[in-house]
């Protein structure tokens, strides 16, 4: 199996042959620093179309820092980060904002506008590029039912469970059908039942095609995964993409 | 064809966006301190607006009519007095410049006087000089020349221009003209510095709310629009409700008479009655601004 990653510490890497082809997100010896304390160092990555990992670690490694440099919340401070072939440092706040178009973020702390209905709120990437959510309501409506909030579409974000945000936060992340979707912790406050139903709802898309990363400490839900899916697994520890591709 | 990016903006802010406007959560006291700021100011601005523009009036008057009357003030004995004023009006004839000249009658004068020394003046018993009401040609008198010729032929006749008074007053209306604009200078800067304020309160009570929009692929000019729309809505509607009470008390102001003096002249006149209603145009473009460059300040410091 061809390894996408070209960390030198890579171990299915070191069988020679990278995967070619275009990465939606490419990242060549990237680091970040802040505070004077450098919190993530050399990091390699290209992410392949249509790919599915896990990004594991312990907590405060770096795997949120890995993901908001992902979707550029963060710039590196050294290192060549490219999104969708453009290098970040040359993108302007117009290009960031269209590059986020394209991808879906499941935040850890799943932040709505609590002033408006979840069905609003999953429709909100629509509304901000520009497009009117009411001629794609049949669409919205199917994403709802799919995400199982069918019964939660009116009623505002701080009435949901824990369950139910993570459920609508990644119906938001996949409402523009963007190509890469990164869940941060998706399965974090959710019981096993609920997790595992987050869990073919990121299979399921990438069976559409999508790129998928998890950021998860949760082995059990990567073993799940991996009965199910050809999932990469990607551990941050010491500041360094130390093992990529091993077997759990 | 492509318009350019300011008018851009300006259309799709009169256009609006339903959507765009639902984003921003409704704000409270940052409404309703915009719509009072906005209000108050225009009210001041309606004031500033009409002290400019009568002063101005003043000034423009106070020069025109005074620059084209002079005085004739011939004091003789008694027995010579009619002659030399006689001989002073000859004179006034032949003179370039001169477009009337009249004699002020003993009962004008008597009127003039009797505010000061009262209605029972023996005006036979005291020294009065006799006074020659001179009207000017927009050409002028040549002011030397007549008081040399005078000197001459009538040597008891004084020529007053009016010039030493008239100098210091059409000065002060012009300097209070000139305040009137700077208040109104001031009064905009006060209203934009009161929009920046309340419209900064606002982002940084929706941080999150920006935050997250920034997220899912919000443009910044997309997140200023919402709040810019907002808050020059609120400064229009304030200022139109401001200026409209602010007129209406211009207008109830006691109207200018003979008697009237300065400030029963305090107003506008014929097409400037229509100047106010530019005030919530200058209020609305003025929040534009300020709520466009806070917005884009504070969307610059975040990623």
């Amino acid at each position: 199996m061809a390894c996408d990653c070209t960390a030198p510490q890579c171990q299915a890497h070191k069988g020679g042959k990278t995967q070619t082809g275009q990465a939606v997100i490419e990242l060549e010896n990237v680091s970040y620093s802040y505070g004077g304390g450098e919190l993530l160092s050399d990091i390699s990555l290209r992410l392949m179309p249509g790919s599915f990992h896990f990004l594991t670690g312990p907590s405060g490694a770096g795997k949120t820092t890995f993901l908001k440099l992902c979707y550029m919340e963060l710039m590196p401070t050294s290192g060549q980060l490219r999104v969708f072939e453009k290098p970040v440092g040359k993108m302007t706040r117009d290009d960031v904002a269209n590059g986020r178009r394209r991808i879906g973020v499941v935040h850890q702390d799943c932040q709505f506008l609590n002033h408006l209905p979840v069905a609003e709120n999953i429709a909100l990437p629509l509304t901000v590029s520009g497009r009117d959510p009411a001629g794609e309501a049949a669409n919205i409506m199917e994403l709802i039912q799919w995400v199982g909030l069918a019964n939660h579409a009116d009623v505002l974000p701080p009435q949901l469970s824990g369950g139910e945000r993570q459920r609508a936060a990644l119906a938001r992340a996949v409402v523009m059908s963007p190509e890469v979707v990164l869940a941060d912790e998706p399965t974090g406050n959710v019981d096993w039942d609920m997790s595992q139903r987050l869990l073919q709802l990121l299979i399921e898309l990438n069976k559409m095609g999508k790129t998928i990363v998890i950021a998860t400490h949760d082995l059990n839900l990567i073993r799940a995964a991996k009965a199910q899916v050809a999932a990469r697994v990607l551990r941050i520890a010491n500041r360094r993409l130390q093992l990529a591709g091993a077997d759990l | 064809m492509r318009l350019p990016r300011f008018l851009t903006n300006i259309t799709g802010l009169l256009a609006g966006d339903g959507h765009a406007d639902r984003v921003v959560p409704p704000t409270g006291f940052t409404a309703q301190l915009t719509l009072f700021a906005a209000g108050a100011m225009a009210f001041l601005a309606v004031f500033a607006a009409a002290l400019s523009i009568s002063t101005g009036r003043l000034a423009d008057r106070w020069s025109d009519e005074l620059a084209r009357t002079a005085t004739l003030r011939i004091s003789a004995p008694a027995e010579q007095l009619e002659a030399q004023a006689a001989a002073a009006l000859r004179l006034l004839e032949t003179t370039t410049g001169v477009a009337s000249a009249r004699r002020i009658t003993a009962q004008e004068q008597q009127d003039l006087l009797t505010p000061w020394l009262g209605p029972n003046l023996p005006l036979d018993a005291l020294p009065i000089p006799a006074l020659i009401e001179v009207t000017q040609t927009r050409e002028g008198i040549d002011a030397d020349g007549l008081r040399a010729r005078l000197a001459g032929e009538v040597p008891g006749a004084v020529y007053d221009d009016h010039a030493r008074w008239r100098a210091p007053l059409v000065r002060a209306a012009q300097r209070l003209r000139g305040l009137g604009w700077l208040s109104l200078l001031l009064i905009t800067g006060v209203m934009g510095a009161m929009i920046t304020l309340a419209a900064s309160a606002a982002l940084a009570a929706n941080a999150r709310v920006i935050e997250t929009l920034r997220l899912i692929g919000a443009r910044d000019a997309y997140i200023a629009r919402a709040f810019v729309r907002r808050f020059t809505e609120r400064a229009l509607i304030g200022a139109a409700i401001g200026a409209a009470l602010g007129t209406l008390s211009v207008a109830l102001l006691p109207s200018a008479d003979t008697a009237g003096g300065f400030l029963t002249g305090l107003g506008f006149s014929g097409a400037g009655w229509l100047l106010p209603a530019l005030i919530p145009v200058i209020a609305a473009a003025v929040a534009f601004w300020a709520t466009r460059t806070a917005a884009l300040r504070t969307l610059r410091n975040l990623s």
